[in-house]
């Protein structure tokens, strides 16, 4: 099973990661690898996750975490990895 | 391990820079389809498309939804109904109730667009063809999604000129039908030379005899992509500019791959080809025209513009081919004038004229695209405009099309609005001068003598 990639864009604030993770934990999403900076107070995640443990349907999933960006005030993108591979890996 | 900055990009392009999959079309074979008796053939058309393409906008929606890329369309080519209906059709009214049949399926299956109401008459007509192509004007002023291709010559046929000189009198008569919708039909048909089998886009897709009982054809876009990777290498010499389209032309291709295949193995139908075709939106930033500025151009349509449109196309080509396992369609930059914001600013302010286009469709994919001219042009003249680019395409052994759209009612200074992707056409000059002898003698020309490669 691909991984899926899961980006957080937006205003820096307090607790943005133990949000998302903690959504993520509840569903039984596997965080294998963050990678963040933050640039002139704006935050900028990458999390890459394994979905294959988690029983909840992907566009659900998807719709949840945009919910959430929403209510955090960021933009959280869940993507599957190979958009990504296949566009910068030969 | 994918970086940050690979995702950033990435996600730059497609929010900010329209990266987007233009159409995933499935390609339906009708032949088995085919019977004398008209009810049965209509019935067995609606069964076949409704059964082979019931996922296919829902597995669309679903690669939209999960690699967060947008699919702007799903459609749905078909056999040439030329073919499909001869044993069926005595005349054109006969073929005109397959095209409400082919409006029906599409909307049962939620496509914007299905072509291949089409007939392939690079040497001669058939009975058939004749009939399809007299019925064309009614079929496409009374169905919706529909669209109609005519492939009038070929570099290894030649151009059947008496089917020139028909289509234009067919252009001419679809405009007239639709002129209450100015004269929209003729944006839904496209006269070819040399038309590919495996065309993705429309209103020229088509699924060809070669093909097989069903496939998926994914045409990819990028022109936001190109012009903002350009605008990084501001004043470059030319092997930067051309290293920069090509590199940007694999990622955007790269996306269109990944799509095309999914699609594929979701839809247990094969995978057929990616067609790399730059296809513009009036959507500001996704314009071929703003990638052809971007390069040095004051506006397109300057002197140069055809060196640059030519390199373009090349790159793109280049970098497209490494990215997909298979490449086909019209594959190239489109310069549709409706439909490319830059085009249509061209024009209007007096920079573009549609000799210039002419010129431009030596070297680009296509042809004159979604032109408006006076509704007053005479079918005379529209045959010599098919001709022209005929020759071009068969001369150079390519793809030309024509799809103007007489404008019945407006002149020179009026535009047109089409709405949607099909944009906003200003009226542009054409050619007073007389053709009719020309167009009048009947036949064929025959093919190039570079045609005769055996």
């Amino acid at each position: 099973m691909s991984k899926t990639i899961i980006t957080v864009v937006g205003k820096d604030a307090v607790g943005i990661i133990a949000k998302v993770c903690t959504y993520l934990a509840g569903n039984q999403v596997n965080v294998e690898d963050i990678s963040q900076t933050i640039v002139q107070g704006y935050f900028n995640m990458m999390m890459i996750v394994d979905t294959s443990g988690s029983a909840t349907p992907y566009a659900e999933m998807v719709a949840d975490l945009d919910d959430l960006g929403d209510a955090i005030g960021v933009k959280i993108r869940c993507q599957r990895e190979d958009i990504f591979t296949k566009m910068h890996r030969i | 391990m994918i970086s940050l900055f690979e995702v950033t990009e990435t996600n730059q392009m497609i929010e900010q820079e329209q990266l987007d999959v233009r159409t995933i079309t499935m390609g339906i074979g009708l032949l088995d389809c085919v019977d004398a008796d008209l009810d049965a053939l209509n019935k067995n058309i609606s069964e076949k498309i409704t059964r082979t393409a019931r996922d296919l906008v829902a597995v669309g929606d679903a690669i939209e939804l999960e690699y967060g890329i947008p699919i702007v369309n799903t459609r749905i080519s078909v056999t040439p109904i030329a073919l499909v209906g001869a044993g069926a059709c005595t005349c054109p009214e006969d073929f005109a109730t397959i095209a409400t049949t082919l409006d029906e399926a599409a909307r049962a299956t939620g496509v914007d667009f299905l072509g291949g109401y089409s007939a392939l008459v690079s040497k001669g007509m058939t009975p058939a063809d004749e009939h399809l192509i007299a019925s064309i004007p009614e079929a496409l002023a009374s169905t919706e999604r529909v669209c109609s291709s005519v492939n009038i010559g070929s570099t290894k046929t030649g151009i059947n000129m008496d089917a020139v000189r028909r289509m234009g009198e067919i252009v001419k008569a679809t405009a007239e039908a639709t002129a209450d919708a100015g004269s929209v039909g003729c944006a839904k048909l496209v006269v070819f030379c040399n038309a590919p089998d495996d065309n993705p886009f429309m209103a020229g897709a088509f699924h060809g005899v070669t093909e097989p009982d069903a496939v998926v054809h994914v045409g990819v876009s990028g022109p936001g992509v190109i012009t903002c990777a350009l605008q990084e290498v501001r004043g470059a010499n030319f092997e930067v500019l051309c290293e920069t389209v090509k590199k940007t032309a694999f990622k955007v291709t790269r996306a269109g791959q990944l799509v095309a295949q999914e699609a594929s193995r979701r839809l247990g139908v094969p995978f057929g080809i990616v067609d790399l075709s730059l296809a513009p939106t009036p959507a500001v930033g996704d314009s071929v025209a703003g990638i052809l500025e971007e390069m040095g151009l004051e506006s397109v349509g300057a002197p140069g513009t055809t060196a640059a449109l030519a390199l373009l196309t090349d790159q793109v080509k280049k970098g497209g081919v490494m990215a997909s396992s298979f490449v086909g369609g019209l594959s190239g930059a489109f310069i549709p004038v409706s439909e490319d914001r830059g085009m249509a600013d061209a024009v209007m302010r007096g920079a573009l004229s549609i000799e210039k286009l002419e010129a431009m469709t030596c070297v680009c994919s296509v042809g004159l695209d979604m032109i408006a001219v006076p509704g007053t042009t005479s079918a005379a003249t529209i045959a010599g405009i098919i001709a022209d680019e005929a020759a071009i395409g068969m001369i150079n052994q390519k793809t030309t099309a024509v799809r103007l759209i007489p404008a019945i009612g407006r002149d020179v200074g009026d535009t047109v609005e089409f709405g949607g992707l099909l944009g906003r056409a200003p009226v542009q000059r054409v050619s007073t001068v007389g053709c009719e002898a020309f167009i009048n003698r009947g036949g064929r020309i025959p093919a190039p003598i570079h045609s005769f490669r055996n």
